[in-house]
């Protein structure tokens, strides 16, 4: 390890960056599903729905590059944590279905639409948790053998990957409500307001809770946070955390209908980067690092031509779907 | 509860039955997608407004299928990981590339201009709008292109070499992408995915052409899904016929097994049109053969020789029962799709083509067509290339995941319950849709106004069955 960024630092941040997209997209499109159980009004809901229905399949796109960008790059550590997760794996998997086909469904009929009004929270709440119940698993660390998984059935099962589960639930919730507070008009927008100051207040108890359990799970996590002179580096994600919550209150008290959102995605990356800082250099916490997972340089040479080519091509054509349905949703008005 | 299953066989099974699912969703999508541009490229050079409304009459089955298919795929890419780990870990420096490919070209395209296809034509406008629309047609094209590669290269493995740690890795990528059957695999399931939507296109004509032959709407859908079914069931006769021969090349036991061919035939093998193959006798039983046909078909040869299966090796024998059947399920139904094409060409040339209630119930028979000829032939293609996940280089029971049985069994039985749930409801309110012609309530905008009073979303289907 003579050349600090070689190629697969370089997968290790594109994988990190689509996993991140994923988070951020798909993160409030499932919070608005976490909070549809607090607008029971179906006027609400449709407007709900309307305002992610045109960029929804946009957002979960970024899940598959996610895997399969995984696979391509570091298939030893797809191989490895797919099985590790399974049961969080498939609950998700199943709980996407569900809300993936409800935003079709539910305008398709008037006598079942309760019924896949449910199936989105469901859908949405089950997907959420096991995302966040995996990230945990995954934190805590997996037994491996071999180029295999050799743990039990239920090893993702513990306190801290319910934890981290419930976590990223609230922390989705809070995405959904400050994105309603940017998308809404009218009592709607005003409710959304009231949540986004009550989820902000659990999302810091969950960010602080998950913090100071993380440096338990192992020596290296606590090494790398608090001994000298990893501290001077690490010190600033939490200052920048107490920072941009300083910012979000004053934008919630303002009632600024914009900042709420971009500033929770800021709350969100600095999460981000935490676990980053955790983690690295290991692809699979204390078995397997990035370097011992990579693909054959070919393999990765071969997907880096095509990645520095088509992603900003899709981010830009993604900023324009986005542009093109850009203000407020109104009540049979949205997009129809 | 799962004691006598393995790991092996319900991830096989897991594999199966949500592939299965999934397959007939892209099946339909890449055909509906060009067919919907190709409205919209009519409606636009024309301004007839038959065209639009057509176009959106079918936008509104394709979200509902779109959908489906999205979530479907989503399961079969993180399936490899789940149940399929070893063969992830291995093949994952080849196969991964080509997938994150398919997504970086194709879904990501689709997703992103799905959107504006569907709620945006009154906020962009006719002309971006089509855009739009030919975005998502050219990507579920795209996706067929790199999913088919992938696909192909596990039945027809090139390219490549094997690492320290067991991974295959690339020597040559344009080897590995254009592998020997890629062309005639991709040419045979785009033309499939045509001639199943042409044929749920002309179903849908025909039922309500049944009921009025003057609606202006089912006698255009009716007339163009017939021309494609006339037009391209032949191609694809001949693209299926080379593809075999391209198999016998490559994969000569996927061919054995698909013809019955257990023994070897010196002089002239027949073709067993129907029996029974039974595995552990190793023959077909109550065979109905037609002598030296196979020899003639494979080999352009009434007396040319033709090796069965006592040439390979008992433990690399794909399962031929299965594979035999759903060979003849698929060119049966291909058969019998020349046949609607023949006919309607014949009573449009006597002028029948809006008043036959025959040509017009065959049609109605024939709609589901299509999805089981391509459940039947990608049945055929991968039950005939195991016992490998690659053929000939890594065998299926080498890839699966260091699963217990009851985790996979679990999970399998989730699927299923869950499936048939959310699927069963798309495909009624997918049929639901079809059961109304089109109507003025789902018109686009007239020409000549802009175009605001676009009635194409899911909120106005909702509004009309509830008026109704």
């Amino acid at each position: 390890m003579s050349i600090p960024i070689d190629l697969t630092t370089i997968w290790a941040f594109i994988i990190a960056f689509a996993v991140f997209v994923y988070v951020v997209m798909d993160g409030f499109d499932l919070g608005l599903g976490i909070l549809f159980p607090v607008f029971p009004q179906k006027a609400d809901r449709d407007v709900i729905m309307n305002t992610v229905a045109p960029v929804w399949d946009g957002n979960e796109t970024w899940l598959v590059l996610g895997g399969g960008g995984m696979m391509a790059a570091f298939p030893l550590a797809y191989a490895v944590l797919m099985p590790a997760l399974y049961t969080p794996m498939i609950a998700m998997l199943l709980g996407l279905v569900f809300r993936g086909v409800a935003f079709e469904f539910r305008w398709r009929t008037q006598k079942a639409r309760n019924k896949w009004d449910l199936a989105f929270a469901g859908g949405s709440l089950v997907a959420t948790l096991a995302q966040g119940i995996a990230l945990g698993a995954i934190l805590q660390g997996i037994h491996v053998e071999g180029r295999q998984y050799a743990g039990g059935w239920w090893d993702w099962l513990t306190p801290f990957s319910v934890l981290t589960g419930i976590a990223l639930v609230i922390g989705y919730a809070l995405l959904g409500a400050t994105w309603l507070v940017m998308k809404t008009e009218g009592e709607l927008r005003d409710r959304a307001y009231h949540l986004s100051w009550i989820l902000l207040v659990a999302m810091l108890c969950a960010i602080g809770a998950v913090s100071i359990a993380t440096p338990f799970l192992a020596v290296q996590y606590t090494q790398r946070w608090f001994a000298w002179p990893n501290i001077i580096l690490t010190a600033p994600v939490p200052i920048a955390v107490a920072a941009v919550t300083a910012l979000l209150l004053r934008a919630l008290s303002n009632k600024n209908d914009h900042q709420p959102f971009f500033l929770t995605l800021a709350l969100f990356a600095l999460s981000y980067a935490g676990l980053g800082i955790s983690m690295y250099p290991y692809i699979v916490p204390q078995s397997i690092t990035i370097w011992q997972a990579a693909a054959p340089a070919n393999s990765q040479i071969f997907m880096l031509f095509g990645v520095s080519i088509l992603v900003p091509l899709i981010l830009g054509y993604t900023a324009w779907a986005y542009w093109v349905f850009r203000g407020k949703v109104r009540p049979g008005h949205g997009y129809h | 509860m799962f004691e006598g299953w393995d790991a092996v066989v319900l991830a096989r099974a897991q594999f199966a039955f949500t592939m299965s699912f999934h397959i007939v969703f892209p099946a339909f999508s890449i055909g509906l997608a060009s067919y919907l541009a190709v409205l919209e490229a009519l409606w636009l050079a024309t301004k007839r407004e038959v065209y639009i409304n057509l176009f959106n009459y079918w936008l509104k089955i394709f979200a509902v299928a779109f959908g489906m298919g999205v979530v479907s795929g989503i399961v079969m890419s993180y399936q490899f990981g789940t149940n399929w780990s070893s063969f992830a870990d291995k093949t994952g420096p080849v196969i991964g590339p080509m997938m994150a490919y398919e997504v970086l070209t194709a879904f990501f395209l689709e997703a992103g201009f799905l959107g504006v296809m569907l709620f945006g034509l009154s906020r962009v406008g006719p002309r971006l709008h089509f855009l739009a629309t030919l975005m998502v047609a050219i990507g579920t094209l795209i996706s067929a292109f790199w999913i088919l590669s992938a696909n192909s290269w596990m039945q027809t493995p090139t390219g490549h070499a094997v690492n320290a740690d067991g991974q295959f890795v690339a020597a040559d990528w344009l080897k590995v992408i254009f592998n020997p059957s890629f062309p005639y695999r991709l040419v045979h399931m785009v033309l499939a995915a045509y001639l199943t939507t042409s044929l749920v296109v002309g179903a849908v004509g025909a039922w309500h052409l049944l009921r009025d032959q003057h609606l202006a709407g089912p006698r255009v859908m009716f007339s163009m899904a017939m021309w494609m079914a006339t037009l391209v069931a032949p191609i694809q006769i001949l693209a299926g016929d080379q593809h075999g021969l391209n198999t016998l090349e490559h994969q000569p036991a996927k061919v054995m097994a698909m013809e019955g061919h257990y023994q070897s035939h010196k002089d002239g093998a027949p073709l067993i049109l129907f029996g029974w193959p039974d595995q552990a006798e190793a023959k077909v039983k109550y065979a109905i053969e037609v002598p030296k046909l196979s020899s003639l078909i494979l080999k352009h040869s009434l007396d040319a020789p033709l090796a069965g299966l006592d040439t390979v090796p008992r433990e690399n024998w794909p399962p031929v029962p299965i594979t035999f059947w759903s060979f003849r399920i698929m060119v049966g139904l291909g058969f019998l799709i020349l046949g609607l094409g023949l006919l309607s060409l014949l009573m449009r040339w006597r002028g029948m083509m809006y008043q036959s209630p025959l040509l017009h119930r065959f049609a109605v028979l024939m709609g589901p067509a299509g999805f089981i000829a391509v459940l039947a032939g990608w049945i055929t293609t991968e039950t005939g290339r195991q016992p490998f996940t690659v053929y000939g280089l890594l065998r299926t029971t080498d890839s699966v995941s260091p699963l217990a049985a009851p985790a996979v069994g679990s999970s399998l039985i989730a699927f299923i319950i869950v499936y048939f749930a959310v699927f069963t409801a798309g495909v009624i309110y997918i049929l639901r849709l079809m059961a109304q012609p089109p109507h003025p309530g789902e018109q686009g905008p007239p020409s000549d106004l802009p175009a605001r009073a676009a009635g194409i979303t899911p909120a106005a289907g909702a509004a009309v069955e509830g008026a109704r």
